[in-house]
């Protein structure tokens, strides 16, 4: 199953990259994925982690509430950058990271770096640091909202 | 209709180079490594992705369209991690950063591990 939708995908991109449907590139298509598949096949890296099919679901749900964020944080460090006096009060502070799998723990460590204001410098187990730009920032990560919001999206795999 | 769409990817466009200089204006006004990063992060995620959205509806419904996915599907996985190998250089290379608040350890933290606001 994983087999297949790993074919599938790479021949999807194969044929959204190259644009063309001549007989000729789709058969030269399927003989590169059949071998990329197997390939990755023989490395043993056909696996939930690998590829997380079943997170797709959840993604839907996850990364348009994530895009929201990153609009809503942006314009906040904008308004900082902007303002005349510079109002910035750059803390560090630890947040616990209750995912399960390390995958959902990189999740979150991503999402907060890709959130502008907040930057993950460090991750030693179920403990990030966090630097961020204003003290709101900080605080808001320490209050856990996205903490739950990235633990619902590994629960849903 | 085609003309609402060149209006709504106009806008789209305008609203990623006003952040993409916005950025830029971060980079130059804040005072250490870590803040910049976080000025480099408005121009990575908001400013291309408005500018990438806005060219996706000039693009119109086509492989181009497609592709410029891909390209924001990459930067938005690669990203984070640039910017936590930079931030993590520099912790190594011992660069402090400048604090108006270090919460890590101390009296910070339990207040924050109780929930309570100081």
């Amino acid at each position: 199953m994983r087999l297949v939708g790993l074919f599938g995908g790479l021949f999807l991109f194969w044929l959204a990259l190259s644009g063309l449907f001549a007989p000729l590139l789709i058969s030269l298509g399927v003989v590169a994925c059949l071998l990329a598949t197997a390939a990755v096949w023989r490395l043993n890296m056909v696996d939930r982690e690998a590829q997380p099919l079943e997170l797709l679901r959840g993604a839907l749900t996850y990364w348009p509430w994530l895009v929201v964020e990153i609009i809503k944080s942006a314009w906040n460090v904008t308004k900082v950058v902007l303002h005349p006096r510079l109002p910035i009060s750059p803390t560090m502070t630890v947040v616990k990271a209750s995912q399960k799998t390390p995958s959902g723990i990189a999740t979150y460590a991503n999402s907060i770096t890709l959130t502008p204001g907040t930057l993950t410098t460090g991750v030693s187990g179920h403990t990030l640091t966090i630097h961020a730009l204003v003290k709101d920032g900080a605080l808001d990560l320490e209050s856990g909202g996205m903490d739950r919001r990235v633990s619902q999206f590994e629960g849903t795999a | 209709m085609s003309f609402v769409i060149d209006i709504a990817s106009g806008i789209l466009i305008a609203l990623g180079c006003f952040f993409i200089v916005a950025g830029a204006i971060a980079m130059l006004r804040l005072p250490d490594v870590y803040t910049r990063v976080h000025g480099a992060s408005v121009i990575d995620t908001a400013g291309a992705g408005f500018l990438l959205t806005g060219l996706m509806l000039q693009a119109g419904a086509s492989l181009v369209t497609v592709k410029l996915v891909f390209v924001l599907a990459v930067f938005f996985f690669t990203l984070p991690v640039a910017a936590h190998a930079l931030a993590q250089a520099a912790l190594h290379e011992g660069v402090k950063p400048l604090l108006s608040e270090d919460r890590t350890s101390g009296d910070g933290k339990d207040q924050a591990a109780s929930g309570r606001q100081p």
